[in-house]
This record gives C-alpha cells, structure tokens and sequence, in this order.
C-alpha cells in the first residue's frame, strides 16, 4: 500500500518536471499563481481530518485544527484560482482586441 | 457511503484535470482555459472528499469553507495588480499552514484516540515532515509577502553566524523528523512537546530562511515556497493516505523546482547563490566610481526627444507598477504611434517582482501583445533605437552588468538600453533600486534622466503630444 504510493509520488513529480519546460517568461507569475491553487488541494486532506465522530475528550483540539485547516487551505484554493483567471483575464482581453484591429 | 471506488476514480479525474490544466497554463492561448479546467479538477476533489465518509464534522467543515471562500474571493478580487507577487505569497503561506494543520490534527488522532505505540514509524515520520515543511511554507511566505509588500525591510537582514543558525535548526528538525518514531516510547508523555517546538522550530526556519534573501530575489523564493507548499501537500496526501494530495502535491512541487530554476537562469544565478550569498545586503564596492553628473531633463525637452523620434523602445519595471504608470504608458505609447513611430515594449524576463509581471500589467492596460517583446528579440537590434524609455526599471538596464565584474549583478543578461541613440530615464531620484545596486546608466552622455513621479510625468507628456 505504501510502496504504491511511493511509486505514485515519483512518476507525479517527474510528470511534473516534463510538464513544464518550455513556458514563455510572460506566462511565469500565472504559471506559478495557478500551480498554486492545486497545492491549495490539501484542503482535501483538511475535510478528511474532520471525518468521524468526534466524542472523545480532547478532540476539540482536533475540531479546532481542522477548521482552521479548512479554511487556510480554502483561503488558497479560492483566492488562488480567482487571482490566476483575473490574471490571465487581461491577456485574453487584449489579444481579442488586437483581432479586431 | 458512496463507494471507494468511485471515489477514487474521482480522485483519478481530478488529478487528470490537474496535469491538462498545468500543461495548458504553459500556453498563452489555452492558460486561462486550463486555469479553469484545474479548478473543476478541485472541485470534483472537494465534492469527492465530501462524500467519502457518511460522518463528517459538516458545520465546521462549511464554517471553515464559507469563511475561506470570503476571504480568498475578496482578497483575490480586491487586490491591485501591481501587489499580485505579494498576494501569491501570501496565498502560498495559507496553502502550507493548512498542510501543518492536518499533519498535526493527525498526530493529535493518534495520540488521543488510537493507541500511539501502535503506530507505525513512517507515519509518525511522515507527519513530522509534513508539518516542517508545512511550518517553513508558512512563515517564509509570509516573510516574503512582508519584503513585497515593503512592511518588511525588504533588504537581505544578516547576522554572524546566521548559517550556522539555519544549519542547527535543520539539523534538529531532521534529526526529529529521523528519531520521533524509534524514540517515541522512551519519551512517552513528553513527545507531545516535541511536536509543539517542531512546530515552532519550523516556523522559525521558515523566517530565518527568508530574512537574508534581498527583496529583489523573492520572485525566486515565492516560486521555491510554491514548491515546497506542494511538497507539504504530498506529505500531507501520505499521513491520510491520499492519492490525490500526493499526486496533485509532486506535480506542483517538481514543477516548482523547474520553474525555480528558470526563473534563476534568467537572472544567470543559481539557486544556491540566491538562497546564501544575502544578495543585496552590502553597498556595491565600485559605487564610489559612478559620481558622474547626471543630466537631467525637463517634460518639455523629453516631448521633443520623442516627437522626432521614429523608432522608440519602453523598458518597464517595478517602479511603473508602484506608479501605477501602465495606463498612462499605454496612452503615450498610442501617441507615439499616431505620431508616426514604432513602438515597442522589452520586458525583462524578472522585470518586477515576478516573471512576467510587467506583462500582466501592460495587459492589463490594453497594450497590444505584439508589442510586448522579449530581451533577446530587442537587444541585438537596439543600436538602431532612437529613444529608449525606461520607466522605474533599474537593474535589468544596468550596463555595470556587462562590464563591471565587482559589480553584483555582473554576468546577469541586461537589456542593452546603453547602447541606443537617447535614453529616457524616468525616475524618482538616483537612489539605486530594489536590489540596492548603482547605475552608471543614470551617468551616460546620452542619458537623460526625467525625475517624478512615473505617472505624473508620462502624462505630462501625453498632454505635450495632445497639445
């Protein structure tokens, strides 16, 4: 079960060193903005942390932490993805207006 | 319950959605698509995760999403963007708190409810590691969110023996991380405590990583804290034994890493370099050198260097963001034009605080992207330029780059603005820039400093040419 899990992580990270080489410079920040929302994906594992009952003592602790969790990690997926488009909203902007010329 | 397994295949989509929405975010006529694609992938993630277990702590779960969402929404929508880099920062730290979090709401599981010795050594492992990667995202985000954003000295802060510091808090944090498991029983009560000062520890690493970078290198940090706040994802996706947190977390940090490394290259340094050497913290050696006299130049004197101009290049930089220039360099630019010129714009591949940050900002002021062009396109043809306006760049023009070996930047690729007929600088003062480097550029015979505000002064001249 690890081991295949292991075997996940290696082949991910060199999917994603292939992923990006040859990106044009302009297209860097957005590049880095939006692979920024997708590590906002440990809000995933922060909904998961609040799965199951919560009835044994000092697990307010745990509530606590993962609503925290929860909401830093939405913090990054929304504001992440929403600045990324807002970005990349204006380069689309201006591209179509240059069609129209 | 829904199924395992067509979770799990959600998981798969999500993931899949993921890796297209990465790929065509390379691409400038697919980014905004495949930003979009990404997010669905997110979405089917978080509904897939919502549904995985029939008990879930749904109050706290939609007190902590609604609150999130406000704040990111806002905070996404309200930022100027100019303060963008800062802004990513910032969303990055959020990202690697969470990560903490979760690792140490596990631990908190274990030792609460299941029986802690019977745990195995490389969860226990694996959660340290979450949480010092996590706890290290947090505070060097918020630490480079702080230089950006300038309510931080943005200059590279050293101390003796500031190596050495980071060198024992990385070994202890390792150390922890290595010997938590295996020593667990001879610390029984007590190893709660050592998770509380991993915590703390990492976070002071995170600080103390951060604080002797200079400001301009933060580009280069907040896309290595990008990195690293993927990596703490993973580690999170293995202490709950998720695919889609290991998955969607390596594709972010490996391709972080490349990112890293490029944005590096452009600057012709190298990671360890911008990571140790405090670039930035000292005085140029050879700044004596440049006590030339500058000439400066009046609004009226640049409108004529610019109305028989035929050919004109602008060369931005931070300072048009701070100005806020990019509409009013958008209008001059359109004069110019109607004026009979061609007009372009080279952006420095780390013009402002980000790659590609210039870009953003001239997009966003409706500057044809045709006109946008790249260093190498602009440099081998700038002898032929007849004015080159560089609006608050500083560093990415500096000629010292080229000639100057004791300078610090020396060896990075500069746009060569030296070398056209004219050169408007338009500029504060003579202070030296970001990086806190001199110019002899100011100093040229064919040098023309115009002082001000960036703004005030290009519509000064939009208002000569409408004249």
């Amino acid at each position: 079960m690890e081991m295949i899990l292991v075997f996940v992580l290696i082949l991910a990270s060199f999917l994603g060193f292939e992923l990006i080489s040859k990106v044009p410079s302009q297209l860097h920040t957005p590049l880095m903005s939006g692979s920024n929302a997708i590590s906002g994906i440990t809000v995933v594992g922060a909904i998961l942390s609040l799965a199951g009952t919560f009835v044994v003592e000092g697990e307010v602790v745990r509530i606590v932490l993962g609503t925290l969790s929860v909401f830093f990690a939405t913090i990054n997926v929304v504001g992440g993805y929403m600045v990324t488009d807002r970005m990349l909203s204006m380069f689309t902007v201006a591209k179509k207006e240059d069609q129209h010329d | 319950m829904i199924n395992d397994t067509i979770i799990n295949l959600l998981y798969i989509l999500a993931a899949i959605l993921f890796i297209v929405g990465l790929k065509m975010l390379g691409n400038a006529q697919k980014a905004r698509q495949g930003n979009l694609i990404s997010a669905l992938g997110m979405l089917i993630a978080i509904l897939a995760a919502l549904v995985s277990h029939d008990v879930l702590q749904w109050q706290w779960i939609a007190i902590g999403m609604i609150a999130g969402a406000i704040v990111g929404a806002v905070a996404a929508r309200l930022v100027a963007m100019t303060a963008m880099p800062e802004m990513v920062a910032l969303f990055n730290g959020f990202g690697g708190a969470a990560s903490l979090l979760v690792g140490w709401s596990e631990y908190h599981r274990y030792v609460t409810v299941g029986d802690f010795m019977e745990v195995s050594v490389p969860s226990l492992l694996i959660i340290i590691v979450t949480i010092v990667i996590g706890g290290a995202t947090f505070t060097g985000s918020i630490m480079a969110w702080g230089k950006l954003s300038e309510k931080l000295p943005s200059k590279a802060i050293q101390y003796p023996g500031q190596q050495l510091v980071n060198a024992l808090l990385l070994i202890f944090l390792l150390g922890t991380t290595v010997l938590f498991g295996p020593l667990r029983e001879l610390m029984s009560m007590n190893s709660y405590w050592l998770v509380i000062i991993t915590i703390v520890l990492s976070c002071i690493l995170g600080i103390s990583f951060v604080i002797p970078i200079g400001g301009g290198d933060m580009p280069v940090v907040i896309s290595l804290l990008n990195s690293f706040s993927g990596m703490a994802a993973c580690a999170a996706g293995f202490v709950i034994t998720n695919n889609v947190l290991i998955v969607a977390g390596a594709l972010v940090g490996s391709s972080g890493i490349i990112l890293t490394n490029i944005m590096c290259k452009s600057m012709n340094r190298n990671l360890t370099n911008v990571l140790f050497s405090g670039f930035g913290s000292g005085k140029s050696k050879t700044g004596a050198g440049f006590q030339g006299e500058a000439n400066p130049v009046s609004v009226e004197d640049a409108y004529f260097m610019l109305e028989a101009a035929g050919s004109v290049l602008i060369v931005p930089g931070y300072g048009m963001a701070v100005a806020q220039a990019q509409h009013a360099i958008q209008e001059l630019a359109a004069q110019l034009e109607e004026n009979g010129a061609e007009v372009n714009f080279a952006i420095h591949p780390v013009a402002g605080r980000m790659p590609g940050h210039m870009n953003v900002l001239l997009a966003e002021a409706n500057v044809p992207y045709e006109q946008l062009k790249e260093m190498d396109d602009v440099n081998p043809t700038i002898e032929s330029v007849d004015v080159v306006i560089v609006i608050g760049a500083n560093d990415v023009v500096n000629p010292a780059a080229r000639t100057d070996e004791d300078s610090p930047i020396y060896g990075m690729p500069v746009i060569d603005v030296d070398k056209a007929r004219t050169v408007i600088v338009m500029k504060r003062s003579l202070n030296p820039g970001f990086a806190g480097i001199d110019n002899p550029l100011f100093f040229n015979d064919n040098t023309r400093m115009l002082f001000g505000d960036a703004k005030k002064t290009t519509q000064g001249l939009v208002a000569e040419f409408k004249d």
